[in-house]
């Protein structure tokens, strides 16, 4: 369908709208308008991508002279091809309608691991072997020898490709990872450094967040992105871990005995090479003293992951005398090794701001802030000077040199925090010396500041008016979207008690308790033998699914459970995971039903969808606290009580219930799909608790669904069951519009705005 | 009868001492032979069963051999030693059908004379035909089948004793319900159970420290299935290395170190022993095969590729230890495995069902049928995938339902459905006039097989996009049909249980239907005889072309003698058969005429 938004002609693929998604089109033009940032909720399974896709392509299609690019963010790479999926829907309709001024070019963009076509380089197992293995390939010096010597193997995709020149560009169209590399293998192209110079090109480019959040990665990836875009974070509740984790580092035992391997094996090349080809050292120093500490352009293959600070912190000044030597560069390296050493054999705990921290390493190894701040490039230098490939074996330095580097450059908003045993396993030393960022706004900040628009969206923003606090930014549009229902689709309830009618909660002292895990395990199986197809659990932990599964199977319950469906569990292994999910879908789709048990905060949990009959059913068993006895958590809490005011028990609270909902909200896709949740722990029934769950959720919590008990909760479920397998009318009767058509959207117009905002 | 002969190998031995004399023994339901391999041997065997007296054999699980004893009128007994008990199960089963029959058949000779069968066949004046002679069992089922279904037995009493259908062709039409036996076979196959085999928890007498593991065939075949690498172990190992006793004791060893959750305990005893450690360690095949099957993954939810995307969580990168994050138990993962992904593997083991559909007996047999069963890899996976994530992307509800070029079916009683057969009636009459006219009735061989020819490749070209009933046809049909059940349902309002012949006076309703099913019965037989080739069917048809107007004209009368009131629903409900009938009417006189116009040329159909 086509419909106008004031100037702007939106193309949507659909026949029928919802209400919400227009209205939510409607704020997000304002937002594009006003040219400023925004912070949108719209619950899940009402179509945010799609809505979000159409306007923002209509938007730059309906202003041909100031074209907008969208920058897409996901989290996770299946949401990625989701959404390129989406988009693919949306082109083909726009091209149907508009001919070929629609044209766009839209692409994925992944690491090596994922683009890569070449079976040689694809044989290495995880993401570092595979970026080595390519590189190994296809760095400059490699390509230089291998010109002279043809023994030396490249790649021959990597050859084509720059053989290709300026020819080898992409046409226009939309492509998944999938399309980049099959169009790859059909070329003879390198897919990976084919997508990489398109990015610049594209109209819209779909990539993970640290592409752009992380400065490692977007310094190489993301530097030339024009002011003129729109960047969308999806699925962004969790942005402000992903902003803390980017700027932090940690340091383990481990590290530092590779770093000190990696520096012995640096200074038999070095040693190497002052033997045969010192003017190659010279010409280094020669060039440090000159400029900066990076070469201005670099051959698409020798770029390395960039430097750890934020662009703006970066000193564009020359790298200081005393590191520019290469073996005078090592020494301090060894030295500060040394000294982290020395510091990772504590008994205590310690904490420490940066500032103090720095000062030790002066007075202790004589390294000064400054040398620290140019740590990070000075290797880089010199790696490259060196010519090493096997990059996956440098991590171990790289990583002591983001952590230097790091700590020169900030004062404010980190701290260091030393741990000699993890607290929850004091029996096992493993010591760990770990630089925290607390604060979340760092990391977006240039973000913020470099694009036009940005757009945080997600199903559970709630509170919303704390986000801008934690990203510390001002939104121009700041909007919470009903869900507008034909029927009442989800089914809520908070489950306290079980059928003994005994509190049941994950609380700390309640949770091993045996009647608790059973009650929880009878729950499970009466449910799994009323809900048919997939039933979802969510548990708080790891280590309490693996205690609480465990205790179930020894007591009979889990074999009971295996009567009625299939369980599949999620890992710490991500190919087992995937291949459990896999296997849960198949099981739902072949009728055999199934149980999927999961982790919140865990993979699964942060982007895989039951919708439909994959999850007719979720369960959360307990709250998702994050572990409060955490130093890291206990500074981070004390950091946004300082600077922000933001209390730290309302901090947990919403952490814990942001968790949930996005757990639970994995069910629904479409208003014709139904699903029920169960909170099941007694503090849910809290007003205090309860409350910080969105409103989508909260609208449908009845009274009475919020202190149930496990006989209570199964007669629901039954009733709700029934009800949602009756037919029923899509558009929506008795005056609620719940699926507009074209001719309903002229008519209505503004009103639909108004119903559907909180 | 699934096998009317069976071959086999075995050794033919004269007495119990006897080492026998290895050759292939051949059964057919008359007679066995025995040939021994050994050419110039003189011990060849030809008895009819007729001989055999009845059969013996030793039990499965015995010390003894496979062996089957069978005792013979001359007082000796002929024994033959197997290779398995497989193969002796299906010779001694199939000795047992063919005494069976020889003994049958003997008897069954004289019964036969006074059977229903032949008694209907004299009293039919014009069916010359001879019936079939009829064993003791068939006549049984047959009555048997005629006692449970009441509607049969009407129809039974109606017709065949009425003499318009003979014995044989009331039941020619039944043959499914006469396979009953085999019809009651084909049971549904057992899938593979979805309980733990972890379950299987040994026993302990209390007083020592001996556990005893009961393992029934079902528990190895799941072990099998759900452990590649002991699977793999038992082909390598039993028997040249170890015994099954043996190989299993270690298996259960290994078992309990891992239930002891003590990796230190089981990493030193898996140094110690070379076998065992090959239990404890990570199956390598369920890791290759994970391997493979990652790639065929829904990339929708293909969360191995994330890592690829992930540089926070680089080693030492991020945070390591917040409380969001889980501990990882490292060291001796080697000899850990998890609950977890026991489930797992159950799960998917579920999934795939059961492969192998062998006797669960011999573990070794089982080993290497699963080895057979393995699957292959196909490759159009990727196609899949991706028609499956293009599936998937569709918001359902905003879309307007894909146009499909059928209407949703909904059966609720197939007597609402009876008269879409009309429609078919319809047609075939319209083709058999067009078809027959310019029919020649002189025809050679030739010219048959040449008409045959050319009308299967007619068919072949035309006939897949000429169903057999027009679109516009059934959509006429269907729509009246809906249109008749939605008014019916308008006047009786939404009560499930009440439907037009509910509320028709019981004797009448029961009348009604026992008419269709009459109907039913001659149609089936009228439409079946045509073309008329034989004089036989033409008696027939004539036959049933009076019966079918018999009840042509009770019907009518049951519709004039209804009260005004039901009078139009009984109208409604009869016009359908009604119409069917004038059907076949129709066509018989058609036909009729055609005929009677060819009479003055030479007839080679019939005469």
């Amino acid at each position: 369908m086509k419909f106008q938004i004031e100037d702007v002609t939106v193309y949507f693929p659909y026949d029928h709208i919802y209400p919400e998604q227009y209205a939510y089109m409607v704020e997000l033009k304002r937002a594009l308008d006003a040219k400023g940032h925004c912070l949108l909720e719209m619950p899940t399974g009402t179509g945010k991508t799609i809505a979000l896709l159409s306007l923002i392509t209509s938007y730059t299609l309906s202003k041909p002279n100031s074209p907008l690019k969208l920058i897409y963010c996901t989290r996770t790479v299946h949401e990625m091809e989701k959404t390129l999926a989406e988009l693919k829907l949306l082109h083909e309709y726009q091209l149907q309608h508009l001919g070929p001024q629609a044209r766009i070019l839209a692409l994925g963009l992944s690491s090596r691991k994922n683009l890569c076509v070449n079976p040689l380089v694809l044989a290495a197992e995880n993401r570092d072997s595979v970026d080595a293995a390519c590189r190994k390939l296809t760095a400059s010096w490699v390509r230089a020898m291998a010109a002279e010597n043809p023994e030396v193997p490249t790649c021959e995709f990597f050859e084509q490709y720059e053989r290709a020149g300026s020819g080898a560009v992409l046409p226009p169209g939309v492509y998944t990872l999938q399309d980049l590399r099959a169009f790859g293998i059909e070329k003879g192209w390198c897919p990976y450094f084919l997508a990489r110079h398109m990015v610049q090109f594209a109209n819209v480019v779909v990539y993970s967040y640290q592409y752009l959040l992380d400065p490692k990665v977007a310094g190489i990836i993301s530097k030339e992105m024009q002011k003129e875009s729109v960047v969308v974070f999806d699925e962004a509740h969790n942005i402000d871990n992903v902003c803390i984790e980017a700027l932090s580092v940690s340091v383990r035992r481990q590290t530092l005995e590779g770093a000190r391997r990696n520096l012995n094996k640096m200074r038999q090349e070095i040693d190497r090479f002052k033997a045969t080809d010192a003017g190659r050292l010279r010409a280094e120093y020669n060039r440090l003293v000159e400029s900066l500490a990076q070469r201005g352009n670099l051959p698409i293959g020798d770029a390395w992951l960039a430097n750890p600070a934020l662009p703006d912190d970066i000193l564009r000044e020359a790298v200081p005398g005393n590191i520019r030597k290469a073996e005078h560069f090592l020494h301090v390296l060894r030295r500060l090794v040394q000294y982290l050493e020395g510091r990772l054999e504590t008994e205590n705990v310690e904490k420490e701001s940066p500032v103090g921290f720095v000062a030790s390493i002066i007075t202790h190894a004589g390294i000064d802030q400054k040398a620290l701040k140019f740590c990070y490039d000075r290797l880089h230098s010199l790696m490259l000077t060196l010519e090493i490939t096997d990059t996956d074996e440098f991590l171990h330095i790289q990583t002591i040199c983001d952590f230097a580097t790091l700590v020169g450059t900030y004062a404010r908003g980190f701290s260091i925090i030393i741990e000699p045993f993890d607290e929850r396993m004091p029996h096992i030393p493993d010591p760990v010396l770990q630089l925290s960022c607390h604060d979340a706004s760092l990391a977006i900040k240039p973000v913020f500041e470099r694009f036009q628009s940005v757009v945080i969206t997600s199903g559970t923003l709630s509170p919303i008016d704390l986000y801008p606090r934690l990203l510390n930014f001002n939104p121009v549009v700041s909007r919470s979207f009903t869900m507008s229902l034909t029927r009442d689709c989800i089914c809520p309830m908070v489950l306290t008690r079980g059928s003994d009618q005994l509190p049941v909660s994950t609380k700390f002292d309640m949770r091993s308790d045996l009647g608790v895990v059973r009650n929880y395990g009878r729950l499970l199986l009466e449910m799994v033998s009323v809900v048919p197809d997939g039933v979802v659990c969510f548990f708080v932990s790891y280590s309490y699914m693996d205690g609480i599964v465990n205790s179930w199977n020894e007591t009979g319950i889990l074999k009971d459970i295996m009567q009625h469906k299939l369980v599949f569990i999620e890992t710490q292994d991500v190919v087992e995971t995937t291949l459990a999910l896999d296997n849960y879908r198949k099981a739902c789709d072949c009728g055999r039903g199934a149980v999927f048990f999961s982790v919140a905060r865990g993979k699964v949990a942060e982007g895989i969808d039951f919708d439909r009959h994959y999850g007719r059913l979720v369960i959360m068993f307990g709250v998702p606290f994050q572990y409060t006895l955490s130093k890291i958590l206990l500074a981070r809490l004390e950091y946004l009580r300082d600077t922000f005011q933001i209390k730290e028990g309302d901090f947990l609270t919403f952490d814990a219930l942001r968790q949930a909902a996005q757990c639970v909200g994995r069910v629904i896709r479409s208003k014709a799909d139904y699903g029920m949740m169960i909170f099941a722990d007694k503090r849910y029934s809290r007003h205090d608790k309860r409350s910080k769950l969105p409103g989508w959720i909260l609208s449908h919590l009845r009274d009475a669904h919020l202190n149930l008990s496990t006989d209570m909760a199964l007669h629901i479920a039954r009733e709700f069951l029934r009800k949602m397998a009756q037919p029923y009318d899509k558009a929506g009767g008795n005056g609620r519009r719940t699926l507009l058509s074209q001719e309903d959207l002229e008519k209505l117009g503004d009103r639909i705005i108004d119903e559907m905002l909180h | 009868m699934s096998s009317r002969e069976v071959i086999k190998r075995a050794k033919y031995k004269i007495s119990v001492k006897d080492p026998g004399t290895p050759g292939v023994l051949k059964m057919n339901e008359n007679k066995l032979l025995f040939r021994p391999s050994d050419p110039t041997s003189a011990t060849k065997l030809d008895v009819e069963f007729r001989h055999i007296k009845g059969h013996k054999h030793t039990k499965e699980g015995s010390n003894k051999p496979p062996w089957l004893n069978l005792p013979h009128d001359q007082g000796g007994s002929y024994i033959f030693e197997f290779e398995s008990f497989s193969d002796l199960h299906i010779c001694r089963e199939f000795v047992g059908n063919a005494l069976a029959k020889s003994g049958e058949a003997a008897k069954a000779a004289s019964v036969a004379k006074v059977s229903p069968a032949t008694k209907v066949a004299s009293e039919g004046s014009a069916v010359t035909h001879l019936d079939e002679q009829l064993s003791t069992t068939e006549m049984e089922l047959r009555m048997k089948l005629l006692r449970e279904n009441s509607e049969l037995q009407k129809l039974h009493k109606q017709f065949v004793i009425g003499g318009v259908l003979t014995e044989s062709e009331f039941w020619a039409t039944r043959k499914k319900l006469l396979d009953g036996d085999n019809y009651r076979k084909l049971k549904q196959r057992v899938g593979f159970k979805n309980s733990m085999i972890l379950d299987t928890k040994p026993m302990t007498d209390g007083r020592t420290n001996k556990v005893t593991f009961s393992l029934t065939p079902e528990i190895k075949y799941q072990i099998f299935v759900l452990k590649p690498a002991v699977h793999q172990a038992f082909l390598n190992f039993v028997p040249s290395k170890m015994t099954e006793k043996d190989f299993w004791s270690k298996y259960f060893r290994a078992e309990y170190l891992h239930s002891t959750k003590n990796a230190v305990a089981a990493a030193a005893e898996a140094a110690e022993d070379e076998e065992l450690a090959m239990f404890l360690k990570d199956d390598d095949i369920l890791a290759r095969e994970a391997r493979q099957k990652i790639r065929r993954v829904d990339p929708t939810l293909d969360m191995e590729a994330d890592q690829g995307d992930d540089y926070t969580h680089l080693p030492d990168h991020g945070i390591f230890r917040d409380g969001s994050k889980d501990i990882s138990e490292s060291q001796q993962e080697h000899y850990k495995r998890t609950l977890s992904q026991d489930l797992n593997r159950q799960g998917a083991v579920v999934l795939e069902g059961r492969a192998v559909d062998v006797d669960l007996e011999d573990p070794r047999i089982v080993a290497q049928a699963l080895v057979r069963s393995r699957p292959e890899t196909n490759e159009n996976a990727s196609q899949e995938r991706l028609e499956r994530i293009s599936r998937m992307t569709e918001i359902e509800d905003l879309q307007a339902p894909h146009d499909h070029p059928f209407a949703p079916l909904c059966i609720k009683d197939p007597r609402e459905y009876f008269d879409a057969q009309q429609a078919n009636a319809l047609r075939s009459l319209d083709d058999t006039r067009a078809g027959t006219e310019q029919m020649k009735c002189n025809l050679t061989n030739e010219e048959v097989y040449g008409s045959l020819r050319k009308s299967i490749s007619e068919i072949k070209t035309r006939g897949l996009n000429d169903p057999i009933v027009k679109p516009e046809v059934a959509l006429m049909v269907f729509n009246g049909l809906t249109q008749n059940i939605s008014s019916n349902k308008y006047q009786l309002g939404k009560n499930p249980q009440e439907s037009i012949l509910d509320r028709l006076p019981n004797t009448t309703k029961e009348e009604l239907l026992h008419h269709w099913m009459s109907i039913q019965e001659l149609l089936r037989h009228f439409w079946s005889s045509y073309p008329i080739t034989t004089t036989y069917l033409n008696t027939k048809v004539t036959r049933l072309k009076d019966a079918m107007s018999q009840i042509y004209r009770q019907l009518e009368d049951i519709k004039a003698s209804m009260q005004s009131d039901f009078r139009h629903q009984v109208s409604l409900l009869v016009r359908p058969m009604h119409q069917a009938l004038d059907a076949a009417f129709q066509h018989y006189d058609a036909d009729l005429q055609k005929r009677s116009a060819r009479t003055g040329e030479t007839p080679n159909g019939y005469s």
